[in-house]
């Protein structure tokens, strides 16, 4: 098949770009380590209340001096609804449903993930600027989806 | 010169106006929707109480996401076969397809209007709505494989009786759509499988993520068919409002195959952001749909072509005498380019999403719903309106009512959607969230939000008004104007004298089998990994 002389220039250009593209996101994701929430570990939704550490959600300080945050999302609240981290830590957010799907996105952040039932997912974040972050469900769940955030304060 | 159509043609033109109609019902009625809530969001008038913000939304997403494409393009692609095949046939699996689909449609809508099935269009489990609801969404998906029955049956005919020759290109590109379509739904009526018994209380719980790859598995090849449906139309029929030509048909061809097998192994694109699937298989679906790109750039390629090529036959060169020879006060021109406009600024945003690193950033925000009004709600949309205006006069026989209204229509939803799109594309940037009934979280958002999202209940408004104009014309023509329009219809050619495609490009089924070779490939992975770990069935509730 007889391709124009142009038109092949342009998908050289085409391709060109798009191997341009990968190779920015592969080298984000082998040398900047920035990959999306893949939690694989799995939980009887049934039983979250009674599965720890989700029977006491909340903030728990590591030896190392970073945090993890264990959070319920639940129709339509998130628990804990607040909890308060220091600036330039590593918190490891970690979230599951006992319900439906919820989002959990901290806006104006990159902390951005599904609660699924049947999953814990979780995503790492060091905040760098103190100040009060929403924390919004952001999938639909049902009629008091809208009111369903909670806060984390930086300090 | 007055052509006749034969009876067999008329015949078929009732079948593809009832498609027609149909598809702008929904539409009319999803802008009112989509309208009420721009304002609602933007908390521009207190609700009344009986307003149902998520009623409401599923019902706009399924009307227009669902309901108004499939009517369209099914249409469409009926419309482009039997006119590139003519030949004496029988109507039955036409209007088969189309009353399983309407009979679906309204099993659906007869649950979301009731309050029972206030579950969005991507109805994702555990939320549980009526068993008719998915019983009717298996039911529109059912319809469409009849339609799909008869683009192949007229497809096959044609080869049986044309041995070596090419199948006309409208009729290629229609089954291409099909074949890449009922791939896709077969992951969609899978789903309907586990989700039904479920509705019913038969079996005790649903596997979510299961229910949710098999949903994407559909839902990403569902905006393919999208596109499809518009590059019929860019292809085949707007080169003749500017008496141009097709610029290459085995290009064309190349163009169709490409997303017929591009359509499926990419579908974890829209599952970035949710556990159980590791970040190898969404690595491997970010580089399968970047492929896009490919035939994206052919076919841009080949629409300024053919736009110069006809240009260059008057003697005009350049780029600013090539656009002006162009007949921008034609709407059934207008609607197509206009939407080609919005499509780049669409492409942008899809680089973003499909990034998995980047689409951390945007995912589940508002900016999503920017990007996909500007590009369903504006290029798909926009190219089907223009197709309409050149399409009910060939299938009624009657000119259109107003045209210079129908030019304000398309120009008002350009610069509509424009204003919606990309204020919402902004404030997803902000943080704003998606698929909420208002965004002011008893007053800790930001007050940016707000701002943008009166921005874009304007833009909406605008979007409201444009389409009653379309809805005028379209019922306008069909009661006021006499018939006097020619109906015959022609589709673009090759220049004269140019190569036809190579065999490889025309054999669409092996070009099908390799199509479900990569899908197979593309999910053994994550599948087999899901069930690896303890699989915990979820009860599912009503949680409105
Ligand atoms: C009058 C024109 C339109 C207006 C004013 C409008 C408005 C809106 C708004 C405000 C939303 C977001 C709601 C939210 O996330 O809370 C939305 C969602 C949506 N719109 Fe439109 N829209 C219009 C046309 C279209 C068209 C033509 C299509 C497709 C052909 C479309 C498809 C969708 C879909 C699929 C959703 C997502 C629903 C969901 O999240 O479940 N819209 N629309
Ligand atoms: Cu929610
Ligand atoms: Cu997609």
């Amino acid at each position: 098949m007889h391709i124009h002389k142009y038109e092949r220039w342009w998908l050289t250009f085409g391709i060109g770009m798009l191997l341009v593209f990968l190779a920015t996101i592969a080298f984000a994701a082998f040398a900047d380590n920035i990959n999306p929430p893949s939690g694989l570990q799995a939980i009887d939704p049934t039983k979250v209340s009674k599965t720890p550490p989700f029977d006491h959600p909340g903030l728990r300080r590591l030896p190392d001096g970073n945090y993890e945050a264990y959070f319920v999302a639940e129709v339509f609240s998130f628990q804990p609804s607040t909890i308060t981290v220091p600036v330039g830590r590593k918190v490891t957010f970690y979230v599951t449903s006992p319900d439906v799907v919820h989002g959990f996105y901290i806006a104006k952040t990159d902390v951005n993930m599904m609660a699924v039932p049947g999953w814990v997912n979780s995503e790492s974040h060091v905040f760098s600027s103190p100040g009060t972050y929403l924390l919004i469900c952001h999938e639909y769940c049902g009629i008091g989806h809208q009111n369903m955030f909670g806060k984390i304060v930086v300090k | 010169m007055t052509q006749f159509l034969t009876m067999t043609q008329l015949r078929e033109n009732r079948v593809v106006i009832a498609h027609v109609y149909t598809a702008t019902a929904a539409i009319v009625v999803g802008a009112l929707f989509g309208a009420a809530q721009g304002l609602s969001r933007a908390s521009a008038v207190g609700a009344p109480g009986w307003f149902d913000y998520y009623r409401i939304l599923t019902m706009h997403g399924v009307l227009m996401a669902l309901v108004f494409t499939t009517f369209f393009i099914c249409g469409l692609s009926l419309f482009v076969t039997y006119r590139s095949i003519p030949r004496e046939r029988k109507m039955t699996l036409g209007w088969l397809g189309y009353w399983v689909m309407l009979i679906g449609v309204l099993m659906a809508a007869v649950e979301i209007l009731a309050g029972n099935a206030t579950v969005l269009y991507t109805f994702y489990a555990p939320l549980k709505a009526s068993p008719w609801f998915y019983i009717g969404a298996a039911l529109l998906i059912i319809g469409t494989w009849v339609v799909t029955a008869e683009i192949f049956e007229n497809v096959l005919w044609y080869r049986r009786n044309n041995p070596g020759v090419p199948v006309p290109l409208p009729a290629f590109t229609a089954a291409a759509t099909f074949l890449m379509w009922w791939i896709a739904t077969l992951g969609v009526v899978g789903e309907m499988y586990l989700l039904i018994p479920w509705a019913f209380g038969w079996t005790p719980g649903i596997n979510v993520m299961l229910t949710r790859m098999l949903f994407w598995y559909f839902g990403h090849p569902l905006v393919y068919f999208w596109i499809m449906g518009a590059y019929i139309c860019w292809y085949n029929i707007v080169p003749k409002f500017y008496k141009g030509n097709l610029f290459s048909d085995g290009l064309t061809r190349l163009t169709f195959i490409m997303l017929l097998l591009l359509s499926t192994p990419v579908g974890i694109h829209h599952e970035f952001m949710e556990p159980g699937i590791s970040s190898t298989w969404k690595m491997l679906h970010t580089v399968t749909t970047y492929g896009v790109a490919i035939p994206s750039f052919i076919t841009a390629f080949a629409i300024f072509a053919s736009f110069e090529m006809a240009a260059r036959r008057l003697g005009r060169r350049g780029f600013w005498q090539t656009v002006s020879s162009l007949p921008w006060n034609n709407p059934a021109f207008c609607g197509p380019a206009y939407g080609m406009l919005l499509f780049i600024l669409g492409g942008f945003g899809g680089l973003v999403n499909a990034s998995y690193s980047m689409d951390m950033l945007v995912h589940n925000t508002i900016w999503i719903v920017g990007h996909f009004h500007v590009t369903v709600g504006g290029p798909v949309a926009l190219t089907f309106l223009g197709i309409a205006y050149w399409m009910i006069p060939k299938l009624t026989g009657r000119a259109l009512w107003k045209p210079e209204w129908a030019l304000w229509q398309t120009r008002s939803w350009f610069i509509g959607m424009l204003v919606m799109s990309m204020s919402m594309h902004i404030a997803g940037l902000m943080g704003a969230p998606r698929r909420t009934a208002e965004v002011s979280y008893l007053g800790s958002a930001p007050n940016e939000w707000l701002a943008y999202n009166l921005l874009a209940a304007a833009g909406g408004l605008v979007l409201l008004t444009s389409i009653l104009i379309f809805a005028a014309v379209a019922i306008g023509t069909l009661v006021a104007n006499e018939k006097t329009e020619d109906m015959t219809v022609e589709f673009a050619q090759p220049l004269p004298g140019s190569e036809p495609a190579p065999a490889l490009l025309q054999s669409l089924f092996r070009w099908g089998a390799v199509a479900l070779v990569l899908a197979v490939l593309a999910y053994a992975g994550p599948l087999l990994e899901m069930l690896h770990h303890p699989v915990f069935l979820a009860p599912g509730m009503r949680t409105w």
